[in-house]
C-alpha cells in the first residue's frame, strides 16, 4: 500500500511534468546553451575545448539542477498537496526520496544522456567518456539532494531562489570538484578512481542523511 | 461506539503564544463535532492539529484510523484534469473507494471529468475536494470550512455526504461560519476560545 503511494506521487510528478513542457527542457536548453556559446567565448581550439569539456558539462547539469529547485516542493505547499503528507498514514521520508528521485529524472537523466554528444561536440578524449558519464551518473543525484534540502529549508521564505543558490553552492563545490578532477584525471592518463570513490562517498553520505533532513525541515515549514 | 479519535487538553503553541484554551475532543463512530468560534480563534489550527499535520504543544492526541483532511487549499493540481486528480487521490491515498467518475457524479460534476482543475469555479473546486473524500474513504473526516463558496445545493450535498459517511460507522469534525450543518444525527457544538481572552496581557 505505501509502495503504490510513492508510485503514485512518482506518477503525477512526471505527468505534470510533462504538462509543463517547455520548463521541464530547461535542463537540456541550457547544456545545449553552454556548449555553444562558450567555444564562441573562448575560442574553438579543439585542445582548449577538450581540456575545459567536463567543467562545462558539469557547469550545465549544475545549472540545470538549481534551476528546478524552486518548484521542488512550493506549488505542492502553495495548494496544500504537501500537507496532506503528513495525515499519518502515509511514509514522508518515502514521499520525499520520490520527489527527489522525480528531480533527478527530469533535471540530471536528461544531461547523462546528451553528456557523450555534448562530449563529442567538445573534442573530449573518448578515453575520458565512460568516466564522465560516470562521474555524472554518480554526482547528479548529489546535485537533486543537496538542493532539495535547500529547497526545504527555503520553502518558508517568501522569495527563496537567492537564498537557494547561496546555499546550494557551498555544498556542491566537493562535488564539482571530485567529477571534473576524475574526468580530467583519466584524460591524462591516470586512475580516476580516488575522484569516483570519494564522489560516491559524498553520494552514500547524502543519500543516507538528506532525506530525514528534508523531511524534518518540510515539517517545519508547513506549521 | 468506538472512539476513533480521541484528544485530551490539546492545544497549540506558536512562538510560545498558546493560540487556544486546552480543549478534550472525542470522535466516535458516527458521531459528528462542529468547531465553532469567531474569526482567528484557531479553528484552522484545531482541525490542523487534530489531522497531524501540526503537532499539539501540549496535550495528548490519539487516532485510531486513516484520517482525511480538507483545508482551504485543496490540494488539487490545476494543469490535470478533475479525473486524473480524483484517480491520483485514489492511488495516492491507498484505500480505494467509489470510482472517480461515480465520485463526479456523487458531487454534480458530471460531463467535467476532463477539465483541467484550474477552469473550474471555486465551488466547482471545492465539490472536487468532496469528491476526493469518496475515492479514497478515510474514517475520520475532518473538513475546513466545507461550505465555502458552495451554494445551497452545494450545501444540502455536504450535508448529504456527511450523513452517509457517520452511517457507515465514519466521524467527522468540521469548522463552519455560514451554515450549521442538517444531519440525522445532531452533531455536537464545540466552542474554540482564543487563549488571549483568558490571559489578558
Amino acid at each position: 500500500m505505501n509502495l503504490r503511494a510513492l508510485a503514485a506521487l512518482l506518477m503525477r510528478d512526471l505527468r505534470l511534468a510533462v504538462r509543463h513542457g517547455g520548463e521541464s527542457l530547461m535542463p537540456l536548453f541550457f547544456l545545449f546553451a553552454v556548449l555553444i556559446l562558450v567555444p564562441l567565448g573562448v575560442g574553438p581550439g579543439p585542445n582548449l575545448l577538450a581540456a575545459i569539456a567536463p567543467g562545462m558539462i558539469w557547469v550545465a547539469a549544475l545549472l540545470a539542477s538549481l534551476l528546478a529547485l524552486e518548484n521542488l516542493f512550493r506549488p505542492d505547499h502553495e495548494d496544500g498537496s504537501l500537507e496532506q503528507w503528513w495525515l499519518g498514514h502515509l511514509p514522508v521520508t518515502g514521499l520525499v526520496m520520490t520527489r527527489l528521485f522525480s528531480h533527478w529524472l527530469i533535471t540530471g537523466l536528461p544531461v547523462i544522456l546528451f553528456a557523450p554528444l555534448a562530449a563529442q561536440m567538445l573534442y573530449l578524449p573518448n578515453q575520458a567518456l565512460g568516466v564522465l558519464v560516470l562521474s555524472l551518473l554518480i554526482g547528479t543525484p548529489i546535485l537533486s539532494l543537496v538542493g532539495g534540502l535547500a529547497a526545504a529549508l527555503t520553502l518558508g521564505t517568501n522569495r527563496g531562489s537567492v537564498l537557494l543558490s547561496i546555499l546550494v553552492f557551498p555544498l556542491v563545490v566537493p562535488v564539482l570538484i571530485f567529477a571534473t578532477g576524475a574526468v580530467s584525471a583519466v584524460a591524462d592518463g591516470f586512475s580516476p578512481r580516488a575522484h569516483l570513490g570519494l564522489l560516491a562517498a559524498l553520494l552514500v553520505l547524502a543519500l543516507t542523511l538528506v532525506p530525514l533532513a528534508v523531511t524534518a525541515a518540510l515539517r517545519l515549514n508547513i506549521e | 461506539m468506538t472512539s476513533l479519535l480521541e484528544a485530551r487538553g490539546v492545544s497549540f503553541r506558536r512562538q510560545g503564544e498558546r493560540i487556544f484554551t486546552p480543549l478534550d475532543i472525542t470522535l466516535e463512530t458516527g458521531s459528528a463535532v462542529v468547531v465553532l468560534g469567531p474569526n482567528g480563534c484557531g479553528k484552522t489550527t484545531l482541525l490542523r492539529l487534530l489531522a497531524g499535520i501540526l503537532q499539539a504543544s501540549e496535550g495528548q492526541l490519539a487516532r485510531h484510523a486513516p484520517t482525511a483532511f480538507l483545508g482551504h487549499a485543496s490540494a488539487l493540481k490545476g494543469e490535470l484534469n478533475c479525473r486524473e486528480n480524483l484517480d491520483f487521490l485514489r492511488r495516492f491515498h491507498g484505500c480505494p473507494g467509489i470510482s472517480s467518475s461515480r465520485a463526479l457524479a456523487r458531487t454534480g460534476l458530471t460531463g467535467l471529468g476532463l477539465r483541467p482543475a484550474r477552469t473550474l469555479s471555486a465551488g466547482q473546486k471545492r465539490r472536487l475536494g468532496l469528491a476526493g473524500l469518496l475515492v479514497s474513504p478515510r474514517p475520520i473526516w475532518l473538513l475546513d470550512e466545507p461550505y465555502a463558496s458552495l451554494d445551497d445545493a452545494g450545501g444540502e450535498l455536504v450535508d448529504e455526504l456527511l450523513d452517509n459517511h457517520l452511517a457507515q460507522g465514519g466521524c467527522a469534525a468540521l469548522s463552519t461560519h455560514q451554515r450549521m450543518p442538517v444531519l440525522a444525527t445532531p452533531a455536537q457544538a464545540l466552542r474554540v476560545e482564543p487563549a488571549a481572552a483568558e490571559e489578558p496581557a
